[in-house]
């Protein structure tokens, strides 16, 4: 598995998935059926269930979940963070770099640095070691709370810098310094000589967003997965942050995983979404053609049950997120579903397209 | 006239730094409220609405006298609240409840549903009967959408949607007239928390409610309110009938707040 090489996936002739790529982005991250499991006292449940994704260079691809839908575990596998005991299968695999944005042949000759053009790596047959060297490297992860996952008695510039040493031990602390004074600036830290001096809890809310964006940056990764990262936001930061976000991804042609509830915040970021429900992807596609014309009963319900400006009659959906140790045999979101039939509980539906590049399992479709 | 509630310039100043052992003088004053006036009209949603620190949430609470105002007045029913005895406080009280955010920290976990729901009866209306209060919890229970069975059980046996459901029969047991909902959703998903807003609204409809409702969510109180007040530091800086403030906003902040609210684009084929 781990010999397949980057060309090969850009036409993975793989029936089973049928979101086929465009080709104008050069491809960084491609999922097949990434199951994760985890032991319980009821048996394994699989929290993440046969997910295929993939996420261009400079492309936001929003991943949409209620709790329970699996989102953050998916994302805790693709940072190499699962808990112990769990299990993965399928193939996570992280495509040859270029840091100009070239196209991902693996034949291309890397030019400016040893990180660059290789073949695709499946992560998930990664050991502890390997892991580090991606891992904030090549992987970057923020997370709603910036204050749990800073420390607190640290100063701010400190903890930058130990993010960059980490890859690079050796760095000159002259130009270790300039490092961090770039990374502050990039994320548009005001006065990032005094902010660098500061403690956490002395910054406010967005300032400190920042300062872990900056932190995540800093050794230029390829792969930003943000979890919530506005969700603890006002609402006016958050849209500060999320016009930062998006500025450094086209910038640094940056891949984003963004990982929200908020159907509105996806609207504004994302070029593509996929929307989870009980460990599956149950919808994907163009960010407009999902939210403007879902296919799947579920994000349709979820469409009408979020709060709008507009006042307008809330439709909530039935009924509460199924226990993964208590999974429908066939369409998770069956037991909620206004349109069930009787094939829905049979077999888990396939993805059928919808419009494009637009699919969604629905056996409706 | 015909005010459920009326405040007139009311206010809570808190001394920043200084710490616990601190004299009175040390620490800057920090104006957490700083003279809000308002009333609200029996049946009314009135929504107060602002970012974080802004003062909503120790509004909410100096309005049931769970933090005690510097300066101000609180009518309710136009009794004014801040001189009334402990034993007046204690009838007006049952008539203003709080639904709070948080419906995993606000329910005590040792103790079974039933009892949570039927507790405000065993302080209110002692002469009730162990059978009559559980009588009328089980019935509570059900007006939320949970069934009786739900009595008998512990509270981290309940997701957040049930939970703040338990939290709203709670309040609701003693018929209240008055209730602060203190950003009832936001701890929830958005399919669970529509529901619980739908819930509110056909429960006020029912017993004829009047809501507070504390959200810093402008969506959300576009769903719900009669009225809306736009706070920031610790001020009223707009207020009107919820129509009005949404679609016609006149100050510089509210526009900034509608503006910043991530739109989703609307369905073409539902």
């Amino acid at each position: 598995m781990g010999g397949i090489s980057a060309t090969s996936l850009l036409f993975p002739g793989d029936g089973e998935d049928c979101s086929d790529y465009d080709g104008n982005v050069s491809e960084l991250l491609n999922l097949r059926g990434v199951t994760v499991e985890l032991p319980t006292a009821a048996g394994w449940v699989r929290p993440v269930n046969g997910v295929s994704l993939r996420i261009g260079a400079g492309e936001c691809v929003g991943l949409v979940g209620e709790s329970g839908s699996g989102k953050t575990m998916l994302s805790l596998a693709l940072m190499g963070l699962l808990p112990a005991g769990a299990r993965v299968r399928g193939e996570v695999l992280l495509g040859g770099s270029e840091e100009g944005g070239a196209s991902s042949s693996p034949t291309k000759e890397a030019g400016s640095s040893a990180q660059t053009a290789r073949e695709a790596k499946n992560l998930v047959e990664f050991g502890e070691e390997e892991w580090r060297r991606v891992r904030g490297r090549e992987i970057a992860m923020i997370f709603q709370e910036p204050m749990t996952s800073l420390n607190p008695v640290m100063r701010v510039g400190a903890q930058i810098e130990e993010a960059i040493l980490a890859h690079e031990p050796k760095i000159a602390r002259d130009l270790l310094h300039r490092r961090l004074m770039a990374a502050l600036e990039q994320a548009s830290v005001p006065e990032p000589e005094a902010r660098a001096q500061q403690f956490p809890h002395q910054l406010s809310g967005g300032l400190r967003q920042r300062a872990m964006i900056a932190m995540a940056l800093a050794a230029r990764p390829r792969l930003l997965i943000a979890d919530e990262p506005t969700t603890a936001l006002d609402v006016t930061v958050q849209k500060q942050i999320l016009e930062l976000l998006d500025r450094l991804r086209r910038d640094m042609q940056l891949g984003l995983l963004f990982i929200t509830h908020d159907l509105g915040v996806v609207a504004r970021v994302a070029d593509r979404v996929a929307v989870m429900y009980a460990g599956r992807i149950i919808e994907e596609g163009p960010t407009e053609e999902v939210l403007q014309a879902p296919q799947h009963p579920y994000t349709k319900g979820l469409l009408l049950a979020s709060p709008r400006l507009e006042r307008g009659k809330l439709k909530p959906i039935p009924g509460s997120v199924p226990q993964l140790t208590a999974l429908p045999p066939g369409c998770a979101f069956s037991p909620r579903c206004e349109f069930r039939r009787e094939e829905c509980d049979r077999a888990v539906p396939e993805f059928r397209p919808a419009k494009g590049d637009h699919n969604a399992r629905c056996v409706l479709l | 006239m015909s005010h459920i509630l009326e405040v007139r310039n009311l206010k809570k100043t808190y001394r920043r730094g200084g710490g616990v052992f601190a004299d009175a003088s040390q620490g800057e004053r920090f104006t957490a409220v700083d003279g809000v006036s308002f009333s609200v009209g029996p049946g009314e949603t009135f929504a107060i609405v602002g970012e974080s620190g802004c003062g909503k949430t120790t509004l909410a609470r100096m309005l049931l006298r769970l933090i005690e105002p510097d300066e101000g007045v609180i009518l309710f029913d136009e009794h004014d609240l801040r001189s009334a005895s402990p034993q007046e406080m204690r009838a007006y009280r049952r008539q203003m409840q709080m639904i709070f955010q948080d419906p995993f920290a606000s329910l005590n976990p040792r103790m079974r549903v039933g009892e949570i729901v039927a507790e405000p009866l065993a302080i209110h209306e002692p002469r009730l009967s162990r059978e009559q209060r559980e009588k009328q919890a089980a019935a509570m229970l059900q007006r939320v959408g949970l069934g009786e069975e739900a009595m008998g059980r512990y509270p981290h046996e309940f997701s957040g949607g049930q939970r703040q459901r338990i939290g709203i029969a709670r309040a609701l047991i003693l018929r209240p007239r008055l209730v602060v909902a203190d950003e009832p959703v936001s701890a929830l998903d958005v399919s669970v928390g529509a529901q619980v807003l739908l819930l509110l609204q056909d429960l006020q409809r029912e017993l004829g409610l009047t809501y507070i409702l504390i959200s810093h969510s402008l969506p959300v109180v576009a769903q719900m309110a009669t009225h809306i007040a736009v706070m920031c530091a610790g001020q009223f800086v707009e207020f009107g009938p919820a129509k009005l403030v949404l679609e016609h906003p006149e100050g510089g902040y509210t526009k900034e707040l509608l503006a910043a609210v991530p739109e989703i684009p609307r369905t073409g084929q539902v």
